[in-house]
């Protein structure tokens, strides 16, 4: 997962931002500025006499259009500036746009004096709202059982009675069709919160623990206390689902927490909406959202927080370690991987076709974190594979995908872009079997099978997320093992077969987060199992009791009356004593016994 | 005579190691029931052989791991739901990899093998960077761990700081770090280069309320035990500070000067039941501490030294302003402060004021008191009526670990075997029972079939395979 984001960071400009100058800045325009924002930016640039003709515009598709209009309406002298900014609209939001000068080709941007309202996100300000959420944590009131079901509920009827506006939000961002949204984004939220209401009291209760004989008489048990203030930044694949925001936040809320939300600004649709909503539903003292991009993380990661929850890029994952480093403060971090599908050939080839398919295709348009990478399969099976898939794709998506409904389109031009690299790579040139149509004005790109790959393609290289889809083919099905353990771990890990031995070992010998047998990406959706990654794909792990553990600290609490204490506790010591104490550790009775009517084995 | 030229351990040098590792992991032999038995057996008979330089407590770890390691990587049976139906879900404990311990001086022994016990019952390979201020026991680590244990896969690097820099530089699967929290972010930051989890087992100081309606004799002598006792005063659980109410102070006092005299004698300085101050360095910290302008003529027992023993009597300083360098850092040696507040409950208020300890004690008979202090006062561990007990003589069913300034994940017993485990999920399908509502094209038909699935609403979903609509 590539988020431009990474590039901005060692932009100094982003923090320097000052009441006295109410600039807005671009720095990348969505392509979604639309509707008021859209208007509330031609409403200030028309104010300014600029000329921004002189300027190359190469922005996103949806933007494109949207920001010629409103460039052909500006004349004049327009100020670049070598850095990169931003422009806030509605919402405390954030909108770029890659500006290219003639003579420049770095990134340039273009200042503007804006008169909507706008609120810069500094270091001040975050510096303010944890202190404020750190009294509301410290009032003890996010503590209690009672809160935290009021809030657990206000989201699950936020979810219930907001279902239409989350769903057009998502089409708005990704195009998601309906029935996908469903699913992924507000099924499994409802179905976290339902959950979290259902279990809450046991999750809350301490846990008894046994105590040993050297502290007898006495009691142990753990307890789950919150940890504090938490600091959730989500992605934009699944920018309201339970897997980049909600999730996470209905483990801190279940936890007793209070909540700095961060939806990613790569979906800005979603983002608003959400922040919007959630100021309708929950109590704000304690749950806040903080919309913005590179500039209101920086600010956010500055403090310190009691756990920060990241699901991203590794890239960003260790930028958000290395930040978390300063205050000691624990992280866990949901990242990606390649992760593979290896399919022996004694399977249901149908069924496994189909659910690979819905892995893939049919969740985000592989902008997933667990969707199926790569393919890794026999010489032999690959052209019976190979045909089932394209089979099964016409019957899904029809003879032109481009026009299908049913699958999301790219999240934007920077990943179009990059998904287009990976298929024009002289590596991989020829290797295209399925699909390879794209279409850049609308962001979309045909569900594309590329076999045999060499391993130093591109395309193997970096994580796809998004809708190719290659096939590494090998002698015999156990030789994917070693494939596989050559790279870096990946989030999930998906084996089609029916041989029993294979099974067991690939769950032995494969190293991933998580993985499913003769499936994809259902095992998401058990709140029984912990979802999580490994090495390069994360630490830490979420969804049910995990994600009330996520947020929890336990607290291990030892009971003890003032009976019982044994003399050879205290000093003055004597060899007896040593004797006693040793075989109290050790739990050996017999010598128990004998120190205490003071004979030694030795 | 230490005549041989040792070795330099250098970036090369680590890079070299790590490969061989790697290589050994990766062999799948420290993976084996057989090589996590056979290596935690000769531990314990390292521990046997050697019993006067190795606690008790490692045997016990030793034991008990050997006892329960079936049962621990035995994989999980856990439900699954609806959606996955037919399914059946397990949650496998892996080992991570080649992981790094670096331990603390003050246990030298304790703190290096207990996180090495729950490493190699994990199947990981293991490196152990004992700490070099303990010098002897480094050594005797590293000839000991030599002997008995299967050097390919598990090493000991002694050691200062270059050596645990180009270690830190190295990519870890997991680093299990005890010591202070200045060290701690240094391994954070270096940990998320390389985006490897961490455990930090750090201190702070950890504070002892003492209610007025208890035992005085019990309580005096257990808060006596925890701090001088438990090598005076220089463990990370060690009681830091008192609070009180003004009222009990004195009597307090006089009953911890009545305990120490039993105890140490009258010559405290020099009793032979009191350890050391570890070096000159702590020793002039500590000296420190008690030369602060602040809280001269606050000390109301102790405060003799000798400086050519590294000695420090038992100190208690009664009063002392909350700004005064003794309140500021973590004593880590016999020094015992006391504060005094008007209520007992009171003292809630001042422990959450500040960086959340690793453990922090209660001694009370006041039911309504005690269920507050595990409610309000935040800690790594508590502990009411007793101090250490939790750690030193080893509660394996507690996790130990802090929170906040005193670290980050826990270990002892099943929690060491779970620190060094990845927790990897799996999830069986049989190719049997699939609806197509899950896959394209979508229909409106598919959408309420599916909502009526998820939703959990059996009338839904039969509604909606006859294709019905209930809306």
């Amino acid at each position: 997962m590539n988020e431009p984001l990474s590039s901005f960071y060692a932009t100094p400009s982003f923090s320097s931002h000052s009441a006295q100058h109410p600039y807005v800045y671009i720095v990348a325009l969505h392509q979604h500025l639309r509707g008021s924002a859209l208007t509330a930016l031609q409403a200030a640039v028309s104010r300014l006499s600029m000329d921004v003709a002189a300027l190359d515009c190469r922005l996103g598709v949806g933007a494109n259009r949207p920001l010629r209009h409103l460039t052909n309406k500006i004349s004049g002298q327009i100020h670049v500036q070598p850095t990169q900014l931003s422009f806030a609209y509605q919402h405390k939001s954030w909108s770029f746009a890659y500006f290219h000068t003639n003579h420049k080709s770095c990134a340039a941007t273009l200042s503007l004096m804006a008169e909507v309202e706008k609120e810069t996100f500094d270091i001040e300000k975050a510096d303010l709202l944890v202190k404020e959420l750190r009294k509301v944590y410290r009032s003890g009131k996010t503590k209690s059982h009672e809160w935290r079901v009021s809030q657990l509920k206000s989201i699950l009827k936020m979810v219930e009675e907001k279902e239409k506006d989350i769903i057009k939000a998502l089409q708005e961002d990704l195009s998601k069709p309906e029935l996908e949204a469903y699913i992924s984004e507000i099924s499994m939220t409802k179905g976290s919160c339902k959950h979290a209401l259902e279990e809450l009291e046991g999750w809350m209760k301490p846990q008894k623990a046994k105590t040993s004989i050297t502290t007898y008489p006495s009691s142990a048990e753990i307890v789950s206390e919150p940890l504090g203030v938490i600091l959730n930044k989500a992605i934009w694949a699944q920018a309201t689902d339970r897997d980049g925001a909600s999730g996470a936040l209905i483990g801190a809320i279940a936890a007793g927490n209070a909540v700095v939300l961060k939806p990613s600004e790569v979906a800005p649709a979603s983002s608003s909406l959400l922040a919007k909503l959630l100021e309708e539903y929950v109590d704000n003292s304690a749950i806040r959202v903080v919309e913005g991009a590179v500039a209101e993380t920086s600010a956010l990661l500055e403090q310190k927080w009691d756990k920060i929850f990241y699901t991203g890029s590794g890239h960003v994952g260790r930028i958000v370690m290395a930040a978390a480093s300063k205050h000691l403060t624990p992280v866990i971090l949901e990242l990606g991987g390649k992760c593979p599908v290896v399919v022996a050939s004694d399977v249901n080839i149908k069924v496994a076709t189909m659910r690979i398919i819905a892995g893939k295709w049919g969740c985000n348009n592989g902008q997933t974190c667990i969707a199926p990478d790569y393919i890794i399969t026999t010489k032999a099976f690959a052209p019976k594979l190979i045909d089932a898939l394209r089979h099964e794709l016409v019957e899904f998506f029809g003879v032109n995908p481009l026009e299908s409904d049913d699958i999301s389109r790219i999240v934007n031009l920077y990943h179009f872009k990059r998904l287009k690299r990976l298929i024009d790579d002289d590596k991989v040139s020829n290797k295209i079997v399925i699909g390879g149509q794209t279409n850049e004005n609308q962001l979309k790109i045909a569900p594309t099978i590329l076999l045999d790959v060499p391993e130093d393609a591109l395309v193997m290289k970096e994580e796809i997320f998004g809708p190719l889809l290659p096939i590494l083919t090998v002698e015999n099905i156990e030789d994917s093992f070693t494939v596989i353990n050559s790279r870096s771990k990946p989030l999930a890990a998906y084996f089609f077969t029916n041989n029993e031995d294979l099974k067991k070992d690939f769950v032995r010998n494969v190293s991933a987060g998580g993985m499913l047998i003769n499936d994809t990406i259902l095992h998401l959706t058990v709140p029984s199992l912990p979802f999580g990654g490994v090495g390069e794909s994360g630490m830490g792990s979420y969804h049910g009791k995990f994600s009330f553990d996520a947020f929890s600290h336990k607290k291990g609490v030892l009971y003890r009356t003032f009976k019982g204490d044994s003399p050879t506790r205290f000093p003055p010591y004597s060899a007896g004593k040593l004797q006693l104490l040793k075989s109290l550790m050790e739990g050996d009775m017999f010598r128990i016994i004998l120190s205490l009517i003071g004979w030694s084995k030795d | 005579m230490a005549t041989e030229k040792k070795e330099v351990f250098n970036a090369e040098a680590g890079a070299a190691m790590m490969k061989e590792l790697r290589s050994a992991f990766a062999s799948g032999k420290t993976k084996t029931h057989q090589w996590r038995v056979t290596q935690l057996q000769s531990l314990l008979r390292l521990a046997e052989d050697h019993e006067k330089d190795i606690i008790a407590m490692m045997k016990a770890s030793c034991k008990l791991a050997l006892k329960e390691l079936n049962h621990w990587m035995t994989s999980e049976k856990v439900k699954t739901s609806i959606t996955t139906f037919p399914s059946s879900a397990e949650i496998v404990s892996e080992p991570l990899g080649v992981v790094l311990v670096i331990s603390a001086w003050n246990y030298p022994f304790l703190l290096s093998l207990d996180p090495v016990i729950g490493a190699i019952a994990a199947g990981n390979a293991v490196v152990l960077k004992p700490s070099e201020i303990a010098a002897t026991t480094s050594s005797l680590l590293a000839k000991y761990l030599g002997e008995y244990l299967d050097s390919s896969a598990i090493k000991v690097i002694e050691g200062a700081v270059p050596e645990t820099s180009v270690l830190l530089e190295q990519k870890w699967d997991k680093i299990f770090y005890t010591g202070n929290g200045k060290v701690g972010r240094v391994v954070l930051a270096a940990a998320a280069k390389h985006l490897t989890p961490v455990v930090l087992e750090l201190g702070g100081k950890s504070p002892v309320i003492v209610d007025s309606n208890i035992n005085l004799q019990v309580a005096t002598r257990r808060i006596i035990a925890g701090k001088w006792g438990g090598n005076n005063g220089q463990a990370c659980v060690s009681p830091d500070y008192i609070i009180t109410t003004k009222d009990y102070a004195p009597k307090l006092v006089d009953a911890l000067k009545t305990e120490l005299k039993n105890f140490y004698g009258d010559d405290q300085l020099n009793s032979k039941d009191l350890s050391r101050i570890v070096s000159s360095n702590h020793f002039a910290r500590l000296t420190k501490l008690l030369d602060d302008d602040k809280v001269s003529g606050k000390i109301v027992h102790g405060g003799q030294r000798d400086e050519s023993n590294l000695k420090i009597a038992p100190t208690i300083l009664l009063d002392v302003p909350e700004d005064s360098l003794i309140m500021t850092e973590e004593i880590f040696g016999p020094l015992l402060p006391i504060l005094t507040v008007d209520r007992v409950e009171d003292s809630y208020k001042i422990i959450s004021s500040r960086s959340k300890p690793l453990a922090a004690y209660l001694f009370t008979n006041n039911k309504k008191l005690k269920e507050e202090f595990v409610r309000n006062v935040s800690a790594g561990g508590l502990v009411t009526n007793d101090t250490t007990l939790h750690v030193i003589l080893a509660v394996h069913t507690l996790p130990f670990g802090g929170v906040g300034e005193s670290g980050m994940g826990a270990y002892h017993g099943k929690f060491s075997f779970d620190a060094f485990s990845h927790k990897k999920a799996v999830l069986h399908r049989s190719f049997a029972g699939d609806a197509p509502a899950r896959y394209p094209p979508y229909t409106p038909g598919k959408l309420r079939f599916l909502k009526a699935l998820l939703n959990g609403s059996i009338l839904g979903v039969i509604c909606a395979l006859f294709g019905w609509s209930k809306a």
